[in-house]
């Protein structure tokens, strides 16, 4: 295989005010014709910065200082702008993370990819249409010859991350970089996407430089893999390799900290403290101050690459000598994982706390001069569960199947439509603002995006205390004097913080001086503050790092091991939902498809779009590769849901009796459950 | 007592809004994530320039809103103390002559002579028409003719080496200042605003300064003997006409927003907080008012005022306590008038804000709306609020020009930059043409309005988070593309200049 990209010693920085930050510094990687080189590290770690440098498209704020990147041996760092111009989109495409801002809402999908063929082949007519239609034929979206004149509101999001990958298939690029192309897509989306890039790599011979954090999709998709840390490579191999025998502490580390349920029952590894920010001067290795097995070198010496075999490379001094070292590592590895707290699992109580009864939650739709309403969008619809005291019950779902819908009516910051919720002896659906004031104490919720659930412009300590005011949860509110209560309250919030984890001092501060990690925290302590009995987490990982998951995700757990806590977890990563539920209940179109106990569940699927969920999870286990069952088409609109039952558009199995009516309940057993006829003639008990 | 105090209603409302100010400036300093936008501010050049020439307007116009009544020689019989009817500021009193060096009628600036020929009596009892010496203007001079250009130059002369001198003073007092402050030496210090290398752009600010003080230097040392920009119709001097037009168009400016505020901000936030039938109401009023063309509100509103204010002589004890009120309501049907832009932006912003997280989780908290919206919707709005306002400045001063010109401002006895465009019109068809007066109120305007806008410019880039993102994001460098994406423009014309090469070793 030929050489199609080489970087070397690439070193980009970027002024932010008085601080230089090295976003990239001294990165060196090669990737040949044909080939998928992924490029895999957290946030803030340089992947984004070192794509544009490529395509030299960096921020105003940015600069190249040092390196080449050359293409086919020709150093495009050296040519004037207005060569670079007829590169990009033409030997060089880029496809983005978030494809509903990456569209042009103004101008329809053809005229879009037509701009690109118009730039570089100087086509017109109708051989641009031609190719268009031809592109979005490759891309696979069904009747193109129609779909070419609509513009990027009518398309769902799947979609326009094809005809994205269609513009920048269009000027037959030699080298596509996509920059985390999947990361805001559901899992069933994301299989399509990923199955159509390799299709097309495949066919179209191109290079792909894949940016992201997911090494699931790395595992889907990559031939060679760079770990990137801090701005440098710290660990280069080829897929195979790097997933049988990562060396790095750093990429151990990164598997350690995936969920899964053979992990249930443990702590998972964290890397302790965060990506350190770029703006400093490092003299030894970057990753020295979280790393398990540092040691004196490490701090004082940039360690060099050492080579394991002929393509893994390792940026650790760890492989210094070797044999001996490795050895020694590999016990320590064993020793640690053994001594982690093994957490028993939670009582079995069986009393339900919350039981939720045909929940149902339609939003009217209105048009017309009077405002009649012409229908209405079936947010949820007939949702039912229960979960008992210390318990995790996951709602699982692709985005817009009604599951934070559910959460917020439970919590009544919606009035639901009907159906009744009964929390701990108690109806709240109808429960006037007064009455509900006093269960507010015992629901609390977490939310998905840890930069907007923390008020800006309020500190810490009162973000904390705002909850424990408005309820008076101090109990007793006799008439103390105010410097007495103020110092009771610090002392609370000290206690709260130092809960989740982080030092009292942080009190004082601004949600703006926090990382990612550290607010989720915060929101957290937020709900704990006021002693409630539920919580309900909303995605509360998905904004977040895998290490910095493993925090979170421990943290949630020993909480529900201390205080009881039970947790409705809404989340559509299913590894999570491996690590931490007890029950699982899948939501598709606003109604439960299937629920039981978790193991049940992921282990034996029964109602199809389950199983399709499951088969869609990108694995980071190649060797058990399953019968992928890819889903076709994208979710139908609440507003208009198929007659029969909802999945039947999409599934494999469908039959003339799904069309006409929603399917009843069929157990397997006690507790596992779902709608599908498929079991209910053989299993109707 | 030589004097008794009078406190107008502006005067009030002008002191109250310096009261609300300082707080806010204390509440800011203590705050650290208030300061910093702030803190941009200072740290841009044409903003600093901008703030210290409005610094100087509003030193005038707060000098100007302390009024008071000079006692009389006489007193009553019962040995009370007589109080002139004539209501007087300090800045009166402080540019006293320039107040009472009342010429007969027009004379151009720096003139010595009248404008205007008028018969006059000689000793021996013939008439002859001719243009007669100023009372005041140039009467130290013998010969006019001769004397006039070279006292005039070696007066300028003297004013710029005055100005230049404070100016030198205050540069060393700042370098001093500076020195103290971060330990090091003065010259450094002296060395380091030179060069604009300091935190706060303090060249520019010391470059403004000098301009200030050497045209300050020049008028200070030409005004005792010469109308700078001549006199108007009845012989006051142009120059104290526009420095007391300040205070006006300051209080229209300021005052106004001090009325709509409260309006926009809660009726803002309350229609995009509560929406449903709330909103619907508050959308129609607003709607409703901003069709009404304002102008003919205006006008129906002052003139219902001016009858009001002619049929009830008794309530007023002096002409100034007259013009004020008309000032203020004025001041106060703009303000109803004026609120409804800024009102629907907050009500946008609002509508945004409430689906926001966090106002979520305190609704989980049980919150009341109340304080949902004084804890967290409106310190999220503060800083397009401050930038409305800024804006809004300049327009409501342009606005009370307007307005007085076409005869529904301010009272005719009140100086303000519309009533003395309003008395210069008919002058321009004059042959030879009176220009000075429209001169002199167009340039201060100008010079208020441009600095009141350059700031505000300076207070928005500052504040709005739209402009500020790219140092912020890249700071941030968290891994959505797209983020970088949205800079747009930045990223889609990257200038090869900014890439460079180091020679392949």
């Amino acid at each position: 295989m030929s050489l199609l990209l080489e970087i070397d010693n690439l070193a980009t920085i970027i002024h932010t005010g008085s601080k230089m930050i090295r976003a990239v510094d001294g990165l060196t990687l090669k990737i040949n014709k044909g080939e998928t080189f992924a490029l895999v590290g957290e946030s803030g770690c340089g992947k984004s910065i070192t794509a544009l440098s490529v395509m030299r498209l960096l921020p105003d704020a940015g600069e190249i200082v040092a390196g080449t990147i050359n293409l086919d041996g020709k150093n495009i760092l050296l040519i004037p702008e207005a060569d670079m111009r007829n590169l990009r989109g033409k030997r060089i495409s880029m496809i983005f993370q978030e494809p509903m801002l990456s569209l042009n809402p103004v101008m329809t999908v053809g005229d879009q990819i037509g701009e690109v063929l118009q730039r570089h082949f100087n086509l017109s007519g109708t051989a641009i249409h031609d190719r268009i239609f031809k592109l979005l034929n490759q891309v696979g979206i069904p009747d193109p010859l129609r779909r070419m004149n609509e513009y990027p509101f009518q398309f769902s999001g799947g979609m326009k991350q094809r005809v994205m990958i269609a513009m920048a298939l269009a000027g037959q690029p030699e080298l596509l970089i996509a920059d985390e192309p999947t990361t805001a897509l559901d899992v069933t989306i994301q299989a399509q996407v990923l199955d159509l890039m390799r299709d097309l790599q495949h066919s179209n011979h191109m290079a792909i430089m894949l940016i992201t954090h997911d090494l699931g999709v790395v595992a889907e998709m990559a031939h060679q893999v760079a770990v990137m840390y801090a701005g440098e490579i710290i660990e280069a191999a080829p897929r195979e390799e790097f997933f049988q025998n990562p060396a790095h502490p750093y990429s151990k580390k990164l598997f350690a900290s995936l969920p899964g349920k053979n992990r249930r029952t443990h702590e998972l590894a964290v890397i302790q403290g965060n990506v350190p920010p770029l703006s400093k001067e490092f003299s030894g290795c970057r990753f020295a101050d979280r790393c398990e097995h540092v040691w004196e070198t490490c701090h004082n010496k940039a360690p060099d690459w050492y080579k394991l075999s002929e393509n893994h490379a390792v940026r650790c001094h760890l492989f210094h000598n070797n044999t001996v070292l490795t050895s020694t590592y590999a016990n320590t590895q064993n020793q640690s994982v053994s001594t982690e707290k093994t957490l028993s699992s939670t009582s079995t109580d069986a009393a339900a706390l919350l039981r939720v009864t045909d929940l149902t939650m339609h939003f009217p739709i209105r048009s017309g001069l009077l405002k009649r309403i012409t229908g209405h969008v079936k947010a949820v619809d007939g949702v039912s569960f229960a979960i008992a005291q210390g318990k995790t019950l996951a709602l699982v779902g692709e985005s817009g199947c009604g599951k934070t819908t559910v959460g917020k009516s439970i919590l009544q910051l919606i009035q639901p439509t009907a159906g009744s919720v009964f929390f701990d002896g108690r109806e709240l659906v109808g429960l006037t603002r007064q009455q509900m004031l006093t269960q507010r104490a015992d629901l609390q919720i977490v939310f998905q995006d840890p930069y907007s659930s923390l008020n800006p412009r309020m500190r810490i300590i009162d973000i904390i205390l705002e909850g424990i005011n408005a309820l008076h949860i101090n109990g007793n509110r006799s008439h103390q004097s105010s410097s007495h209560q103020s110092r009771a309250a610090e002392e609370r919030v000290d206690a709260i913080l130092q809960r989740v984890g982080l030092p009292p001092e942080t009190k004082w501060r601004y949600p703006h001086e926090f990382s990612g990690g550290q607010r989720q925290r915060i929101a957290i302590a937020r709900a704990l503050a006021v002693n409630p009995k539920l919580l309900i987490c909303d995605e509360p990982t998905s904004a977040l790092d895998v290490s910095v998951q493993a925090q979170i995700l421990n943290l949630l757990k020993s909480l529900q091991y201390n205080l009881k806590l039970s947790y409705l977890f809404i989340t559509h990563n299913l590894s999570v939902v491996e690590y931490i539920a007890n029950e699982i209940a899948v939501m598709y179109l606003g109604r439960i498809v299937e629920r039981g106990q978790v193991d049940d569940v992921l282990n034996n699927p029964r109602h199809p779009y389950t199983q399709a969920l499951l088969s869609a999870v990108p694995s980071i286990n190649n060797e058990s590769k399953r019968a992928v069952m890819h889903l076709q088409g994208d979710i139908p609109s609440p507003a208009t849901p198929p007659p029969g039952c909802h999945f039947h558009p999409r599934c494999p199995h469908a039959m003339p009796v799904c069309r006409k009516t929603y399917p009843g309940l069929t157990a397997f057993n006690s507790t596992h459950m779902a709608h599908c006829y498929l079991y209910s003639t053989t299993q109707s008990s | 007592m030589p004097f008794s105090f009078v406190i107008l209603w502006t005067d009030a409302l002008v002191f109250v809004l310096v009261v609300i100010v300082a707080i806010l400036v204390r509440h800011i300093r203590r705050h650290e994530h208030l300061r910093t936008p702030w803190l941009r501010v200072g740290k841009s050049a044409s903003g600093m320039a901008a703030l210290t020439v409005l610094l100087f307007f509003i030193i005038i116009g707060l000098l100007d809103s302390i009024h008071f009544r000079p006692a009389l020689e006489n007193r009553y019989n019962n040995g009370e103390q007589v109080y002139s009817a004539e209501v007087l500021s300090l800045f009166d009193v402080i540019v006293n002559p320039l107040r009472t060096n009342v010429e007969k009628t027009y004379s151009a600036p720096l003139a010595a002579y009248l404008y205007a020929k008028e018969t006059v009596s000689l000793p021996d009892g013939h008439q002859v028409r001719e243009f007669s010496r100023l009372k005041f203007g140039g009467a130290h001079l013998q010969h006019p003719e001769t004397q006039r250009i070279d006292d005039i130059t070696a007066r300028t002369a003297a004013g710029i080496g005055l100005g230049f001198a404070a100016w030198m003073l205050l540069v060393a007092l700042l370098a001093l200042m500076l020195a103290r402050h971060h330990q090091e030496s003065f010259k450094k210090s002296l060395s380091s605003i030179w060069r604009g290398a300091t935190e706060i752009p303090w060249n520019a600010v010391l470059i403004t300064l000098a301009a200030i003080l050497t045209l300050l230097g020049i008028i200070l040392m030409l005004t005792p003997y010469y109308h700078v920009l001549g006199t108007d119709k009845v012989g006051q001097d142009v120059l104290y006409q526009a420095l007391k037009s300040i205070r006006t168009a300051l209080v229209i400016g300021a005052i106004t927003t001090l009325i709509m505020l409260p309006f926009a901000l809660l009726l803002g936030i309350m229609a995009g907080y509560f929406q449903g039938w709330v909103d619907d109401i508050i959308q129609y009023i607003y709607t409703t008012l901003s069709s009404i063309p304002s102008v003919l509100l205006i006008a129906a509103a002052v003139l219902m005022m001016q009858v009001y204010i002619e049929t009830h002589p008794e309530l007023f004890e002096t002409t100034a306590e007259r013009a004020d009120l008309r000032l203020l309501f004025l001041c106060i049907i703009l303000g109803i008038t004026s609120w409804t832009g800024l009102c629907r932006l907050l009500r946008g912003e609002t509508l945004k804000l409430r689906e926001m997280e966090y106002i979520q989780a305190a609704h989980a908290f049980g919150v009341s709306h109340w304080r949902v919206i004084s804890r967290h919707i409106l310190p999220n709005v503060m800083h397009i609020v401050l930038i409305a306002t800024v804006m809004d400045f300049s327009g409501l001063v342009l606005a009370e020009a307007v307005l007085s010109y076409v005869g529904v401002g301010v009272d005719p006895s009140m100086i303000s930059f519309g009533t003395m465009i309003n008395a210069a019109r008919l002058e321009m068809a004059r042959e030879p043409m009176v220009w000075w007066t429209l001169l002199a109120a167009f340039g201060l305007m100008v010079a208020l309005v441009l600095s009141a806008n350059l700031f505000a410019d300076a207070v928005q880039h500052a504040f709005d988070p739209r402009i500020q993102t790219l140092s912020e994001k890249t700071s941030i460098m968290r891994r959505s593309s797209n983020r970088k994406n949205s800079v747009g423009p930045a990223a889609a014309t990257p200038s090869s200049k900014k890439i460079k090469h180091t020679p392949p070793a």
